[in-house]
């Protein structure tokens, strides 16, 4: 039984990284209707600037909301510059350009930063919280942090005028510009919004995984899954499923023999396919029903 | 004066190809099959061994999008796991040869009815995605077939991370021919027919249920078309064609290991189905050439910015050419057509 609670602890706190990138991918689906398949470079570049900047000796936390504002400055200008044009293009496009998007954000970083392992600072402290040393500090506070960044989503997109604007462009284009909602704009807005949120879950997630160009592909994958768990359509389902799937993926690493330890990322396949099979909005998505 | 004139000769000349275009317009899928063939069959005694074989990879590729384009063009059923399947073909050639001394040609059908079973039982639970729901399970799909292929308890047959080395295989009946040459033309014949297959398939009764499908599943289904068997169907022979694609490239590369068939391979696959032209079955030939050599020639133009040169070209691509290099070909043929017109 300890070994259980344990190994559920365990789970919540790498769930915390999951949970975090599941946010990303969900406020990104919201905004423009896409999965977007760059979405783990696009924090991964972000984490790099911040460490440009801590390197420059810029003081954590400034370094922290000055890498909110250019990530955000970021995805803004990728959807101005290189979505808007083809927006009207088939889903397939879309799909070409986010694969594109990924090899040239990868590529670029590998150029700029090289491909050594870079270690990233916390801001929380790396000591033990809890007596066995299961959740650190920076669990905890990659948690908190998570959790305080969804009620801001939360209130943003309930109660203000512009949060409901980029719903109902995300819902209905055309009612919605009827209406006098700038429809491009709120797409690009929700995309900085997106590149943002990436780079929190990139800057919280970089101290557990370090630092490299290639440190977000299994994560990436976890994160999904953690959306699919909670429904896309979710941004609390998102947070929920992130850190179920951690603690999926522990506990299945414990109990079940082979399988378990050695094929950790077909977890998350397993979970993809089964959650979209059974019930494909997810636990607290809502169906989408189409008019015929 | 002067200027006029050569206006209109250019007008002439121009009319004169449209006309050529028309009458010979419903013969030009022939036209263009022996253009490639006679183009195709003397090249591997003009080149290189490596590039003999960089030329057969091609064609094994163009197989593989074949595969995919099938399942996305012609149906409209998304996938990135494609390198699963592609992986699976080249693992029972890779064992079969290994293990149980099977001859080479014998594997090919033996992977392509393997990954058609696993390509139709996938279909199944795919059938209730759609979209990027699809795309993101095959994407799952994709990312966890090399670790499933590390599995220590079937690492007596796979071999685990260190794969399988296969021997070349060499020309039969005592012909001229060198094993990259024989191996060429080996994969050009089954390239050849799996084409034609394809071209017949979609033309057929049940390819015209496969578009429908595409079109409008509602208006299909109203039709008396039966939505879960075509759809699985089709993914299962989607899959086939990618296995053969995968046992040809095992044999080929003389190699096979889970690192090889990374979801880079499904974006490879992808891209030359999108650049090839979706829709356009000779498409996948020019998608694999497209993702064969765009890449080195990336590399040459920066090697620390391979993948961002390559990505930018794949932009430009998709923004000037969004029917890929078939849609730019039947362009450029109405255009003709129009000029004759006149």
């Amino acid at each position: 039984m300890e070994l259980f609670l344990h190994q559920v602890l365990a789970g919540i706190a790498t769930g915390g990284i999951y949970a975090c990138m599941a946010l990303a991918i969900v406020m990104i689906y919201q905004a423009i209707d896409h999965l977007n398949f760059a979405q783990g470079e696009m924090a991964m570049f972000s984490t790099f600037i911040a460490w440009q900047l801590i390197q420059w000796e810029v003081p954590y936390w400034a370094a922290f909301f000055l890498t909110l504002a250019i990530s955000f400055a970021g995805g803004y200008l990728i959807e101005r510059i290189i979505l808007k044009p083809i927006q009207n293009a088939p889903i397939l496009a879309h799909v070409a350009l986010f694969i594109a998007l990924f090899a040239i954000i990868n590529s670029l970083a590998g150029f700029i930063w090289e491909y050594q392992i870079k270690t990233f600072p916390t801001p929380f402290g790396t000591h033990a919280l809890l007596s066995g040393g299961l959740i650190s500090a920076h669990d905890a506070g990659m948690i908190g942090v998570t959790v305080i960044m969804l009620i801001f989503l939360y209130l943003f997109f309930r109660y203000t005028r512009i949060g409901l604007a980029m719903r109902a462009a995300a819902a209905n284009p055309e009612s919605a510009r009827l209406v006098g909602i700038r429809v491009g704009w709120m797409l690009a807005l929700g995309w900085g919004m997106a590149a943002s949120i990436g780079a929190v879950a990139g800057m919280l997630i970089a101290p557990v995984v370090f630092l490299e160009p290639n440190m977000m592909a299994s994560i990436l994958l976890y994160g999904f899954a953690g959306a699919v768990v909670g429904g896309l359509t979710s941004p609390g389902g998102a947070v929920v499923g992130g850190v179920l799937v951690g603690v999926i993926e522990n506990l299945a690493g414990t109990f079940i023999p082979v399988v378990g330890h050695e094929l950790k990322l077909s977890i998350a396949l397993a979970l993809i396919v089964f959650v979209l099979t059974v019930k494909p909005s997810g636990l607290f998505g809502r169906s989408v029903v189409h008019r015929v | 004066m002067t200027a006029m004139k050569t206006r209109s000769l250019s007008t002439d000349l121009l009319a004169f190809a449209g006309a050529l275009a028309i009458s010979l317009a419903p013969y030009w899928r022939w036209l263009m099959f022996c253009l490639v063939l006679l183009i195709a069959i003397p090249l591997p005694f003009l080149v290189k061994n490596f590039f003999i074989f960089q030329l057969t990879l091609a064609l094994v590729y163009a197989i593989a999008i074949l595969g995919l384009n099938l399942l996305t063009g012609f149906n409209g059923q998304f996938s990135l796991g494609h390198s699963a399947f592609y992986a699976i073909g080249a693992y029972t050639a890779a064992i079969l040869m290994d293990q149980y001394d099977v001859a080479y040609y014998w594997t090919l059908p033996i992977a392509g009815i393997v990954c058609f079973v696993a390509g139709f039982l996938f279909g199944l639970p795919a059938l209730r995605l759609e979209g990027l729901y699809l795309a993101l399970a095959t994407f799952a799909l994709a990312i966890a077939m090399p670790q499933i292929l590390k599995l220590s308890p079937i690492e007596h047959w796979t071999g685990g991370v260190q794969g399988i080395v296969i021997i070349k295989p060499n020309a039969p009946f005592g012909l001229p021919l060198n094993p990259d040459q024989w191996l060429y033309f080996f994969t050009l014949a089954v390239t050849l027919v799996l084409f034609l297959c394809a071209y017949n398939l979609v033309g057929s009764r049940t390819g015209r249920a496969m578009k429908a499908i595409r079109d409008n599943s509602i208006a299909a289904t109203a039709m008396g078309v039966n939505l879960s068997l075509y759809k699985s169907l089709t993914f299962g022979v989607s899959a086939l064609y990618t296995g053969i694609a995968g046992a040809l490239g095992g044999i080929v590369v003389q190699f096979v290991a889970p690192d090889s068939f990374t979801f880079g391979l499904s974006v490879a696959l992808f891209v030359g189905l999108v650049v090839g032209g979706v829709g356009s079955i000779a498409g996948a030939l020019f998608g694999a050439w497209f993702v064969l050599f765009v890449p080195n020639i990336a590399e040459q133009v920066s090697k620390g910015l391979a993948g961002a040169v390559y990505g930018i070209m794949l932009i430009l691509l998709i923004y000037l050419m969004p029917s890929g290099f078939a849609g730019l070909f039947r362009l450029v043929l109405m255009r003709f057509a129009q000029a004759a017109r006149r």
